[in-house]
């Protein structure tokens, strides 16, 4: 893991190539001030390819979103130049706001003030279930 | 925090068995029942008309010596405005002590019970749940033959579209001894997961075309209506549905004490000669309907006689 240029701060290593931009946005990176380097494409011994996030300071990040959209992503975080902490994203349990249910027939496509919750039924098969009309969400 | 009825699993066996054993004392004992619920108000919320399900509700809160206000339809309430489903249950759970809705879209009594400070119960949202429907059919089924278990259990007609049929197999799954014979169509057979959930649970089921076939064995007959839109074409559908229509014929090789099913209202799925055969329950089925509802009532209200 390359943490070099970062002191004090986050790593969010084994993105798969091309998801970084997603991640950037779900994490809401654009809004924050500190330094963020995205960096795709780097290449990897276990994936072939793979993008990297650099952000210069321990922030607050959603986990959940991460282990959504990728849950082969870990997290470094660096203190001192040094790798203090290595997290490994796992599917949460429950998804808030993060994918909206697709069935017509469901009354989150009615009323817009609803927020939309999935629970994770089927970890190994990575499917999650509306939590007002159990339709079906799978994690690509 | 109020007890709701979303789902028929949201309530255990043992309530299940109260609330059967309460209907019963409920008919064995009349009088007692008679002003339980004075002062108390029940709220029939049909944002879609449910004649039957709602006159059923409003019969039961009757009965039981409370009173019951409501609308019938969307376009008789504020959600012909626009008002939402939160705010419709938030004013109306202002006036009432429990309030029973039915809604075309599906988990809309979920956004209810969130924002619900007194009892929901869900009198049917589009083709997800319809749990006092499936409490009916165990009343029923309890009534007729003196237990939940050990049966065989023919279920015809629509399989596949049919939620009454999905949610009475998800309430048997819990009792020993249930074997389900599915019999449809092949194209309204019942979905996957209501297979790996029959098999999850180690039942004992089969699939077949044919109703004649499986009449012998069978304790139960629940039949269900085949819509003519669930067809591709019309051949198919004039080609299949008089096979899957109850007459007496067709009931020559069952047996004596079967118990012939059906949630109502019936087209033209079972004959009207069969009637006035003592195997057909669907009448009856009706009058458990009003008296589990009383019971559940009661139970969601904590009121004991
Ligand atoms: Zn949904």
């Amino acid at each position: 893991m390359d943490i070099s240029g970062v002191k004090n701060g986050i790593v969010i290593d084994h993105i798969k190539a091309g998801k970084s931009m997603q991640i950037y946005d779900l994490l809401g990176l654009g809004k924050i001030d500190n330094t963020v380097a995205l960096i795709k494409n780097a290449s990897s011994e276990k994936y072939g390819k793979k993008d990297i996030i650099k952000i210069d300071e321990i922030i607050d990040l959603d986990y959940d979103v991460l282990g959504y959209v990728d849950s082969n992503i870990t997290v470094n975080i660096v203190e001192d130049n040094r790798l203090a902490k290595k997290l490994h994203m796992e599917l949460p349990e429950k998804l808030v706001n993060v994918v909206k249910c697709k069935n017509p027939r469901c009354i989150t496509s009615v009323e817009q003030e609803i927020v939309h919750e999935f629970r994770l039924v089927d970890k190994e098969k990575k499917i999650y279930r509306c939590c007002y009309c159990d339709a079906e969400h799978r994690v690509k | 925090m109020s007890r709701n009825l979303i789902n028929i699993t949201d309530l255990t066996v043992e309530e299940i068995n109260k609330l059967i054993e309460t209907a019963d004392d409920i008919v064995a004992n009349h009088a007692d029942y008679e002003d339980i619920c004075r002062h108390k108000k029940l709220a029939t919320l049909f944002f879609e008309p449910s004649t039957r399900t709602r006159l059923s509700f409003e019969a039961a809160m009757l009965e039981l010596g409370g009173s019951v206000l409501g609308f019938s339809s969307a376009n008789s309430s504020s959600a012909a405005k626009g008002e939402s489903v939160s705010d419709t249950i938030m004013t109306v759970g202002n006036y009432v002590d429990i309030i029973a809705m039915r809604h075309p879209k599906e988990g809309a009594p979920i956004v209810a019970a969130k924002r619900a400070e007194v009892p929901i119960i869900n009198a049917g949202d589009g083709g997800h749940f319809h749990p006092t429907q499936t409490l009916t059919d165990l009343l029923t089924i309890k009534r007729k033959k003196g237990r939940l278990n050990n049966l065989t259990i023919g279920l015809c007609g629509d399989l596949k579209f049919g939620r009454t049929v999905h949610s009475l197999i998800e309430a048997m799954l819990r009792y020993e001894g249930i074997k389900f014979v599915l019999i449809s169509p092949d194209e309204l057979k019942v979905p996957e997961y209501v297979i790996e959930n029959m098999q999850k649970a180690g039942a004992e089921f089969y699939e077949t075309e044919s109703l004649e076939d499986a009449m012998p064995e069978l304790d139960i007959l629940y039949m269900t209506r085949i819509q003519k839109e669930r067809f591709f074409n019309e051949e198919d559908y004039v080609r299949l549905k008089d096979s899957y229509i109850l007459n007496l014929e067709k009931l020559d090789n069952a047996k004596e004490d079967l118990t012939i099913m059906h949630p109502l209202p019936r087209v033209n799925e079972i004959s009207v000669e069969v009637d006035d055969d003592p195997r057909a329950c669907y009448f009856f089925q009706a009058l458990c309907g009003k008296h589990i509802r009383m019971a559940l009532i009661l139970f969601l209200l904590g009121i004991e006689k």
